[in-house]
């Protein structure tokens, strides 16, 4: 009798359990479907983020293995979960860091990007995927975070900084001055090629963008990951570097990169810190007597050219220029000339023509004499090629039409002298344009 | 006369694009009349190391926007800018600020 009771106390209990499980499962399930993302194309006030006055049980179950830590515990956790975080572009910094903040139980991380997902954006912005392509990066994104973890609350916004193209710069100095005249700290990277960048900014008295960089840069100094290159995975350490900085934060551990640059070498594999100037007295937003004391005119400020993602050159006249269609026929017609391809080696080994003959744009800017004399071999080969007394057609091409124009400049000058007399022209649009509108089986990168 | 200066040279964030592609230069300033300080250093970059474009990397007496110098670990702000006076087995760094990812 008595182990009969025993027995079915314990069946009860199970059952009991079992219960709480489903009805966990289902809240779960109805609070998913309550809250489809809504995508914001503009900034709307929000209501305040409701501090929690403890941790549930789930919660203490999720964050267990860092609740553990010292360094964060329960009032870590808890503080953790009253802060808000704008996530700025929701690229290859961006995504593993909303993902480490989501996944470590901040409380608010909206999500900023104006730019739609790409095939060329997946080996390093890792929150999408193929199916998202074509979809705001910032909703991707945030449905991506949602799935991490749904009691973060996620606001996607898809807008732009800037009333132009947010071009890094611009929305460095703008996002800058923005944390210093509501007092935020920015936590700030940035990767490129082979190399990474961290520098917590407007921190405990600490320098704002504006100490370091008083002046913008040159606009043509400015290189962006389409044009330099980028191994995916050093934003991505980068990006995890940021998410471990604003934990430490948000924690109220604090950040002991506030006067510091962490610079990221990932070909030597070398981490380096550097201890920056303080905060300048003279900063025009931060210092004693600030002249920037609301948002002002960014693109002015870093100048126009800054704007154009990809700037077009106009350096040449018309008849200096032909089209793909135009040497679709010359080949069609299989009319003797050269092509000479001028962009760097790298980007000739992932696609050329298969005529060409490259010879980079720096090698000619410099004369290299080996690839000098190649020239000249191939010009006096097409001479011989030609009948009468005419100068041997040189077409000139590259990826979208620029350095092919400084080319054809650079040729000019040689035409006559270091090589024959050449007629030289270049491609408009380049293999871009040839890929486009030519053949659609030619790779784009 | 102030003897030979032995300094190690690093450019880096894309500046090493400017002196061939190389992060690091071992080099030897000459001896001269008076000690060596950063503002001639820049002068004998210009002279000895930089293959095109020279404004890229400087501008009147300084580094142009954007490329931050770091002496002996320490950004160069605290160590007296064009002024600090070069020691031998100093090492210089050029940075170029990134901007992307
Ligand atoms: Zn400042």
């Amino acid at each position: 009798m008595a182990h009969e009771v025993h027995c079915l106390k314990a069946q009860l209990e199970e059952k009991e359990k079992e219960i709480v499980a489903l009805k966990n499962k289902l809240a779960h399930l109805e609070k998913g479907n309550a809250s489809v993302l809504k995508l914001y194309e503009k900034v709307t006030p929000l209501s305040a983020l409701q501090a929690k006055a403890a941790l549930s049980n789930e919660d203490i179950m999720r964050y267990s293995r860092q609740l553990l830590l010292p360094e964060l515990g329960v009032q870590g956790q808890l503080n953790l979960s009253k802060t808000s975080v704008l996530v700025v572009g929701c690229g290859g910094l961006g995504c593993p860091l909303a993902q480490y903040l989501a996944a470590a139980g901040i409380g608010r991380l909206g999500l900023l990007d104006y730019d739609e997902v790409e095939l060329s954006n997946l080996h390093r912005q890792v929150l999408h995927g193929e199916e998202n392509q074509d979809q705001a990066k910032a909703l991707s994104a945030a449905n991506a975070v949602k799935r991490l973890n749904s009691t973060v609350e996620c606001i996607p916004y898809h807008l732009q900084l800037s009333s132009e193209n947010a071009l890094q710069l611009i929305q460095q100095y703008l996002v800058n001055d923005a944390c210093v005249l509501s007092g935020k700290p920015l936590v700030s990277a940035s990767a490129l090629r082979m190399e990474g960048q961290l520098t917590v900014y407007n921190y405990r008295g600490g320098p704002c963008y504006r100490c370091l960089y008083p002046v913008p840069p040159p606009s043509e100094t400015v290189t962006n990951c389409s044009d330099g290159g980028v191994l995916g995975v050093v934003p991505g350490i980068m990006g995890c570097f940021q998410a471990l900085e604003v934990l430490k934060i948000a924690s109220g551990q604090g950040s002991s990169c506030g006067q510091q640059l962490v610079m990221f070498d990932a070909q030597d594999a070398r981490f380096r810190s550097i201890k920056l100037r303080p905060k300048q007295a003279g900063c025009a937003v931060c210092g004693e007597n600030p002249s920037v004391t609301r948002l002002v005119d960014y693109e002015a400020f870093c100048g126009s050219a800054a704007t154009d993602k990809c700037r077009i050159l106009n350096l040449l006249s018309r008849d200096q220029r032909i089209t793909v269609q135009d040497y679709k026929s010359i080949m069609d017609n299989a009319e003797p000339h050269l092509l000479l391809d001028v962009r760097p080696l790298v980007e000739v080994d992932i696609c050329h023509l298969p005529t060409s003959l490259n010879i980079p744009l720096s090698s000619l800017e410099d004369r290299k004499s080996e690839h000098i004399q190649l020239l000249q071999e191939r010009i006096s080969q097409l001479k011989l090629q030609m009948e009468g007394d005419c100068r041997p057609p040189v077409y000139i091409i590259c990826k979208l039409g620029n350095d092919s124009q400084k080319a054809v400049q650079v040729m000019e000058k040689m035409s006559g002298s270091e090589v024959e007399s050449i007629t030289v022209k270049d491609i408009s649009g380049g293999l871009m344009a040839w890929a486009k509108r030519i053949d659609p089986t030619f790779p784009q990168y | 006369m102030a003897a030979p200066v032995a300094i190690h040279l690093e450019f880096g964030g894309g500046a090493e694009l400017l002196v061939d592609g190389v992060k690091d230069h071992h080099v030897t300033l000459p001896s001269q009349p008076e000690p060596w300080d950063v503002k001639q250093l820049l002068v004998w970059i210009r002279q000895n190391l930089l293959k095109e474009r020279p404004e890229l990397f400087v501008q009147g007496d300084s580094v142009r926007p954007g490329i931050l110098v770091l002496i002996n670990d320490a950004d160069w702000e605290l160590m007296g800018e064009l002024d600090y006076q070069l020691q031998d087995q100093d090492n210089v760094v050029f940075i170029s600020t990134l901007h992307g990812g």
